[in-house]
């Protein structure tokens, strides 16, 4: 645990995560999202749970942004800003 | 999309190295990092490929929603089966040790783990590529 790195990344991940919700666009937030969980997945592997990152790295940032981006191509526009 | 041909070949070239990997995964679940759900949704991950680079008719025709229904309840119907049989066998759900005890072959509990493994990698599998399916479809064929 090099407390450097650590705070690094959560400093990311935090960035990320208010990104995420505070963005207008909703494929702008999908993509956040997808960084977000990639930062995530670097903190899981760093704390020894291998398990929980793979995990998280196949379904937080593969499948998950792929349904995302795939439900939000099938949505209009409803404002114009 | 379809008109791409860089898409097309690495795809072509990438899909079956994912397919391997992920069935690595699902067989090593049981002694390292992995297992058969992680093993199931990076194989879902190269359907999803295939679907971006091929479209989802020429995907679906290879599997369509009756083979994807199919594949599930083999996959549910293998774990589940392997845990009543423990129960059967005078244990708890899933517990191997106790189907060894009965059927009296060395290292069984072993197998049985893989071939859960395999079941829920099945599963799950056929679950994500039925989600892609339904909402990466336009409409047509979705039942």
């Amino acid at each position: 645990m090099i407390w450097e790195l650590d705070f690094a990344l959560l400093l990311f991940m935090t960035i990320c995560a208010i990104a995420a919700i505070t963005v207008k666009d909703l494929l702008h937030a999908t993509i956040v999202l997808a960084a977000y969980s990639l930062i995530m997945t670097v903190l899981w592997a760093e704390m020894n749970a291998v398990d929980v990152a793979f995990t998280e790295a196949t379904v937080g940032a593969g499948i998950t942004t792929v349904l995302f981006i795939a439900a939000i191509a099938r949505t209009r526009r409803s404002s114009s800003d | 999309m379809m008109e791409n041909v860089v898409i097309r070949t690495v795809s072509r070239l990438a899909v079956p190295f994912i397919q391997i990997f992920a069935l690595y995964v699902i067989v090593h679940g049981a002694s390292g990092a992995g297992g058969g759900f992680q093993g199931g949704v990076v194989f879902a991950a190269s359907f999803i490929l295939m679907i971006i680079a091929f479209g989802t008719a020429n995907v679906r025709r290879r599997i369509d929603n009756r083979g994807i229904m199919w594949l599930s309840v083999i996959g549910i119907t293998i774990y589940a089966g392997i845990g009543f049989l423990a129960l059967l066998m005078a244990g708890n759900f899933l517990e191997y040790a106790a189907i060894e005890a009965v059927l009296g072959i060395p290292h069984l509990h072993g197998i049985l783990i893989d071939l859960v493994e395999a079941g829920i990698g099945i599963a799950v599998m056929a679950a994500m590529v039925s989600i892609i399916y339904d909402i990466s479809g336009n409409g047509e064929e979705s039942s």
